[in-house]
């Protein structure tokens, strides 16, 4: 007998009525799944689902560490043993000296009490399951919301940064390394300040710093660390190190690579790290952040305005505080020029008493700018802009920041070039 | 026959799914084929009332918790596939088994072109040609995996 409406007819409908509605709840799925937080329960029952299969997948290498782990010789615990006693000696004698260091970095900041460290608790999770290929990298590990893990949550190992967590069931997280290739993270370069992002390649020992521009300064063995912006991951954190700097004189931007510290095709514990809220390196949350609470009129702007010539030379009282702070930030971010040079260069037409805040506050302004600043301010801008969009974080940072910083660091160096 | 294979259907999905999501060192997790969907379409082939649409459906749901940035999306994809599976499946029995791989090839391909489009538009984009390997292995790995799957039909019966 022919598959038709009338033998099928008996469980509901006709194949093609079923597929449409198994098709139309598919999209359903996807629309409510990629519009937000709609499905987290249904995720998270699914999550319990499917960890007993994920746990027996992982069963036979965790058999066979078991195995290697019992028959492992005395002498190879006892040199094991040896090793980790000089390690642990190290690592006290280096805490020693970071004590004096914080205490003396207190002393100048001029705080009374001594601040805290900005990770407040951690968590150490095994990990279950790893799906390392270039098209995604991935990790499950065998923490979740009974042990209070969240969403969004920074992951390290003992090296460097290894990732957030993306998915959290009761019993276990996922966790996206930053190696993968739809991840982001915001970093900046120990030595000079710049701030960038990296980007996840598909290779576990690899990152992508492609929004660097042709004449930014960076180069190999540069120490990238997490920035503190994103929302996501404290600042100051290491994340990797520059080994491939390419410059081509067609293009715009340089093409760097870094190898990350973490080693993540190795690592079979992490850690999952809580931080503490109001910390100056805590990552920025769009609940906390410093957009929203504090001083509204201190906080830089996205688009500046644009004040009368005779205001501008009038009130050298708030503006110029935080226009020095910006200068400041532009000179290091570039790494070269100093605010007096940026303040020296011709097209600077800005009264004399403070010229650094023409370049850092109207840098998109046609008529007091030369040309030539027209074509290199907005090109730093998708540098911050798209990436973060793009970056799997729950919380963007405040845009305003990420923009003032990126046209801050673009004029400086635009007016350089101009002699 | 009094009733459909359905234990051995699921037995054989879930040790599918296993073998789907099992680490592998890069290089064989790349020409790994989706077993699942090779164990769902041969249901959808050999007994197309067992299953049918619904555990399409529903191996898919699963594979999008493992390995999916956006859920509902292999659900999708492996629901045309059983719908289309269902539909011919008369037409792919009595076909040779070379014509047979011929077939699953192209449905592989449309199960991963779904997959892509979805990627692009929920902006989850991977563009590597690599993604496209497992449909050139599911094709030749669809004859021993049919055996195997029959062996356990035919025991069951």
């Amino acid at each position: 007998m022919a598959f038709g409406t009338g033998a099928s007819s008996a469980r509901g409908g006709s194949p093609g009525f079923r597929f449409t509605i198994y098709a139309i709840l598919s999209i359903i799925i996807m629309f409510l799944d990629q519009r937000g937080a709609y499905l987290e329960q249904i995720r998270y029952a699914l999550n319990i689902a499917a960890y007993p299969v994920q746990l027996l997948v992982s069963s036979p290498s965790t058999a066979w560490r078991w195995v290697q782990e019992s028959v492992a010789t005395r002498d190879a615990l006892r040199a094991d043993n040896e090793r980790l006693l000089t390690r642990n000696r190290e690592l006290e004698l280096r805490s020693m000296r970071y004590e004096a260091l914080a205490h003396e970095n207190d002393q100048l900041r001029g705080l009374k009490d001594a601040l805290p460290p900005v990770a407040e608790r951690w968590l150490v999770a095994e990990v279950v399951d790893i799906q390392l290929n270039s098209l995604r990298q991935r990790v499950l590990v065998n923490r979740g919301t009974r042990n209070g893990v969240f969403k969004g949550q920074a992951v390290l190992d003992d090296k460097g940064l290894l990732g957030q967590t993306t998915h959290v069931g009761p019993w276990s997280a996922e966790v996206i390394l930053i190696t993968d290739p739809e991840h982001a993270v915001p970093v900046q370069i120990e030595r000079t300040g710049l701030r960038t992002i990296a980007v996840g390649t598909g290779d576990t020992a690899s990152l992508a710093l492609p929004y660097l521009p042709a004449n930014a300064d960076v180069k190999t063995g540069d120490v990238l660390m997490t920035s503190g912006l994103g929302g996501v991951f404290p600042a100051g954190y290491p994340v990797g190190r520059v080994v491939e700097v390419h410059r081509d004189a067609v293009q715009p931007l340089a093409q760097v690579r870094a190898i990350p510290f973490a080693s993540m095709n190795i690592d079979r514990e992490v850690m999952l790290v809580w931080f503490r809220e109001g910390h100056p390196a805590a990552p920025v949350t769009a609940a906390s952040g410093d957009a929203k609470a504090g001083n509204s009129g201190m906080q830089p702007q996205a688009v500046p305005p644009r004040p009368k010539p005779a205001a501008a030379t009038a009130t050298p009282g708030q503006p110029a505080s935080q226009s020095t702070k910006g200068a400041a930030a532009a000179g290091q971010a570039a790494g070269a020029p100093s605010p007096g040079d940026a303040a020296a260069a011709p097209p600077a037409k800005a009264p004399p008493p403070k010229p650094a805040t023409k370049a850092v506050q109207e840098p998109q302004d046609a008529e007091e700018g030369p040309p030539i600043e027209e074509d290199m301010a907005p090109k730093p801008e998708p540098k911050a802009a798209p990436p973060q969009a793009a970056a799997p974080q729950p919380a963007a940072p405040p845009p305003s920041t990420t923009a003032l910083f990126a046209r801050a660091s673009a004029t400086p160096t635009a007016t350089a070039r101009l002699p | 026959m009094n009733s459909e294979p359905r234990g051995a259907m699921l037995f054989t999905a879930l040790i599918a799914l296993i073998l789907t999501v099992l680490p592998l060192p890069t290089y064989l997790a790349l020409v790994r084929p989706m077993f699942l969907v090779l164990t769902v379409l041969y249901w959808s082939i050999a007994s197309p009332r067992a299953g049918g649409i619904a555990l399409g459906f529903f191996s898919g749901l699963m594979l999008d918790v493992f390995q999916s940035p956006v859920l509902g999306e292999h659900a999708l994809a492996l629901s045309v596939v059983t719908y289309v599976a269902v539909r011919e499946h008369q037409k792919i029995r009595s076909k040779p088994a070379f014509q047979q791989s011929l077939i699953v090839f192209a449905v592989l391909v449309a199960y991963e072109s779904i997959l892509f489009a979805i990627d692009g538009w929920t902006h989850h984009p991977i563009t590597s040609p690599l993604r496209w390997t497992h449909t050139l292995t599911g094709a030749i790995f669809w004859a021993p995996v049919a055996a195997v799957l029959n062996a356990t039909n035919d025991r069951r019966r």
